[in-house]
């Protein structure tokens, strides 16, 4: 499972944010996600609730998930657009010269820690 | 509590740990290829035949898979050294997942290969510590498939488009494909060959070779 993967990645991240700082609990991790990340944030959060448990510093954090809208930039009309509604074909002028602005990111944008 | 901003990528200690590995095989002159594909592209098949064309190297394999360890058993029949590396379910590699795999190899390698998970998306995501990422593309797939997964052929430096045999039973536009994968990435090498006929497999071949060189001359 993909999700899985990402949890272990992100409770790496956080372990060693834990140690710079001398943090013992984690409380709010706040995590962006990309709206084509290919991330499905049910799976997610059901694969973090399992492997908090099994992390001391971790075991009583919260997981709040905020989403990054897709846009994507237009090489030819230099315009952008939505990427979910109209995909790799710029609506303003019909181009395929387009490529992924943002959305599919994964990022530990902060954490609430004692 | 206290507010802490971290503003890191989620995979910012993979990367860490793939620059390591790459400076690490380096040091010991030998050259990570990350193999991707979709399941059945013809990962096992390609490197036999490599491993059979070109016995001055020493070569070695690393098989990820879910579970079985067939691929890992035709590679030692060849007579180099292969390791299977059980993912535990997991869809891709990592780079730290490779490198316990590259320390549980026992002899030297000029060239390893790393025969990831078959799958299109989630091994492009994670920089497995390869000085190159070669990616196959079988002729039954398609060649719409660079339209359809952008970021494998945007992360992979060589592209491998396999049983070109097969080509006068498929409708697959060899050209339409090199200009559609070379569109997301202008300096991506592209071979077509067959390991059925070894129909451009001098060219691969002569290619590793000089990326091998590359490495000795510490140009990575
Ligand atoms: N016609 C033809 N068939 C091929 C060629 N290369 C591989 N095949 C066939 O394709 C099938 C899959 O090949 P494998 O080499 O096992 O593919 P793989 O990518 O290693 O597969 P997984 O490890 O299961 O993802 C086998 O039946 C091969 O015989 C080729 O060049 N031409
Ligand atoms: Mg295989
Ligand atoms: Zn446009």
């Amino acid at each position: 499972m993909h999700e899985m993967g990402i949890v272990l990645h992100l409770a790496r991240t956080l372990d060693e944010t834990a140690e710079e700082e001398h943090l013992t609990k984690i409380g709010k991790v706040v995590l962006q996600v990309g709206e084509v990340s290919g991330i499905m944030t049910d799976l997610f959060t059901d694969a973090w609730d399992y492997f908090k448990v099994r992390h001391p510093v971790l075991k009583d954090s919260v997981l709040v998930l905020e989403t990054i809208p897709a846009v994507t930039y237009c090489d030819a009309c230099k315009g952008t657009y939505e990427t979910v509604k109209y995909g790799k074909v710029c609506p303003l002028c019909g181009s395929e010269e387009t490529w992924l602005k943002q959305g599919s990111e994964c990022i530990v944008k902060e954490i609430e820690a004692e | 509590m206290r507010l802490i901003t971290v503003n890191a990528t989620v995979t910012a200690s993979n990367d860490r740990d793939a620059e390591a590995l790459r400076n690490r095989l380096t040091e010991k002159g030998t050259l990570l290829v990350n193999v991707m594909s979709a399941a059945g592209s013809g990962k096992t098949t390609l490197l036999s035949r490599i491993i059979r064309d070109m016995p001055e190297m020493k070569i070695g394999v690393m098989e990820a898979d879910i579970a079985s360890d067939v691929d890992a058993k035709t590679i030692e029949a060849l007579g180099a050294e292969a390791i299977q590396v059980h993912t535990s379910g997991m869809c891709h590699m990592d780079a730290g997942m490779t490198a316990a795999a590259v320390d549980a190899m026992e002899g030297h390698a000029d060239l390893l290969f790393l025969e990831n998970v078959g799958n299109l998306i989630c091994p492009a995501e994670y920089d497995t510590g390869a000085h190159l990422n070669m990616m196959l593309l079988s002729v039954p797939e398609g060649d719409d498939k660079p339209l359809k997964y952008p970021l494998m052929f945007q992360k992979s430096g060589a592209l491998v488009i396999t049983k070109t045999d097969a080509l006068p039973y498929f409708t697959f536009d060899l050209d339409r494909c090199v200009e559609r994968a070379k569109k997301l990435n202008p300096a991506v090498n592209v071979f077509p060959v067959s390991a059925k006929t070894g129909e451009g497999m001098e060219a691969l071949e002569a290619y590793l070779r000089a990326e091998t060189q590359k490495l000795s001359a510490k140009e990575f």
